[in-house]
């Protein structure tokens, strides 16, 4: 247990650290969203109509943008390789990097969420359940971020390719997420489209450990 | 506690170079084994082959205690410690969060971290960041872990290269102490251990 503790706290410290990685994450949000009224025009039944789904799929690419780091920071300084030496399985250390990404990048994600929808003209009750689905969203981010993070270690351009694998993986989280949230916002059933996105996130948090410590190893071989 | 390390018939390949192959051999506990052989003869791939990061084209590694095989996987998980060029640490943590962490990790109590940092003469630097120590101290930072948690296989891999005079005397010191409680040596070297040592050649 405490080798789990010490390596969450090191992950967190890790993303929090030097570069302020969740810092840019929110920026990059709040400046994407702010680029979509200009594409759009500033007609506000126009725009508000579409904030909270866009809101929703802007929240998905900038779950990306810290990926890389994920796992390629310790592949590059030979840490990885410690981290398969521990009495603990590497399933679990890459549980618990994916869970730290999720704590430290995910929640400020999910906290700026609703001030980024109802900034581009959502309706402020929707607000609660925004945060809502982009935590339980953001959980599935962080797990099949992951995979693709492992997948692309030692790769060049490792960033890019983690998107191109990992955004068609995202596509059920921002069905089930924007979903929720437009058909509570429509006075409509919401709560299948909340549990699917929470049941695809918990499969994520399941399966997602087994591929990445498979393609860590690879990785070291 | 492990005791005998058996390597049979060990045959490694990366990409489409083969790099040795029949490589046997057979470490008891209070034995050190110095690998010698020229660059890219294959020393680092033998430790990491033992560490199980990458898997032998043929032949096996074997693990033993006196009771018979230990599993791989227990034995690598809390029976070996591999020190490599990479040593693993972060440049932006300071020396103190980094030890602490590995050793926990690595399965060490407080009472080890203690001893580390007094035997590697780590007090002085604990409080900088690791980006600010010299090669010589960020390999005494790493070699701390020897100490912090102790596991009796030790596999190294030029250990000593960026240490000074008397930090290789302290080392020295280290690695007989080690072997006297009945650890393991594997060493990659090119110099010799200031251990007794048996040396064996790796590839051609």
């Amino acid at each position: 247990m405490s080798a789990l503790s010490a390596l969450m706290r090191r992950e967190l410290a890790l993303a929090w650290g030097r570069g302020g990685g969740p810092l840019f994450a929110c920026a990059f949000y709040i400046g994407l969203a702010t680029l979509l009224p200009l594409a759009e025009g500033p007609s506000p039944q126009k725009l508000s109509a579409v904030a909270p789904g866009t809101a929703f799929a802007a929240l998905a690419l900038s779950s990306l943008l810290s990926l890389e780091r994920l796992f390629e920071r310790d592949y590059e300084d030979g840490a990885l390789d410690l981290l398969t030496l521990g009495a603990l399985p590497l399933e679990l250390a890459a549980a618990v990097k994916c869970l730290a990404q999720w704590l430290a990048n995910g929640a400020p994600l999910a906290l700026i969420a609703p001030v980024v929808s109802i900034a581009l003209g959502a309706e402020p009750r929707l607000a609660l359940i925004t945060v809502i689905a982009a935590l339980a969203g953001g959980l599935g981010f962080a797990f099949v971020g992951g995979i693709g993070a492992a997948l692309a270690l030692g790769a060049r351009r490792g960033g890019l390719l983690i998107a191109v694998v990992v955004l068609p993986l995202f596509a059920p989280l921002v069905i089930f997420g924007a979903g929720a949230i437009e058909a509570y916002g429509a006075g409509l059933e919401w709560k299948p489209a909340l549990a699917f996105l929470v049941a695809y996130s918990l499969a994520a948090a399941g399966l997602a450990p087994v591929a990445m410590a498979a393609a860590c190893r690879n990785a070291l071989s | 506690m492990m005791d005998r390390l058996v390597i049979e018939g060990l045959a490694l390949t990366r990409g489409e170079r083969r790099l040795f192959e029949g490589l046997s051999l057979n470490l008891a506990k209070g034995e050190a084994v110095a690998l010698t052989g020229a660059n890219g003869a294959g020393k680092t791939s033998l430790l990491r082959a033992v560490a199980g990061l990458i898997r032998p084209e043929a032949g096996a590694v074997s693990f033993f205690r006196p009771d018979g095989e230990i599993e791989p996987e227990t034995a690598r998980g809390q029976g070996l410690h591999l020190l490599g060029h990479q040593d693993g640490l972060k440049s932006t943590r300071t020396a103190a969060e980094e030890l602490g962490f590995w050793s926990r990790w690595l399965g060490g109590s407080a009472v080890d971290l203690d001893q580390a940092v007094e035997a590697l003469q780590l007090e002085p630097l604990l409080a900088l960041e690791v980006r600010k120590l010299s090669a010589g101290q960020r390999r005494r930072l790493a070699l701390a872990r020897l100490i912090a948690s102790p596991r009796p296989l030790w596999l190294l891999d030029e250990p000593m290269a960026p240490l000074d005079a008397p930090r290789r005397a302290l080392f020295g010191q280290m690695m007989q102490a080690h072997l006297d409680e009945g650890g393991l040596i594997l060493a990659a070297v090119h110099d010799a251990l200031p251990v007794p040592a048996r040396t064996v050649k790796v590839g051609e």
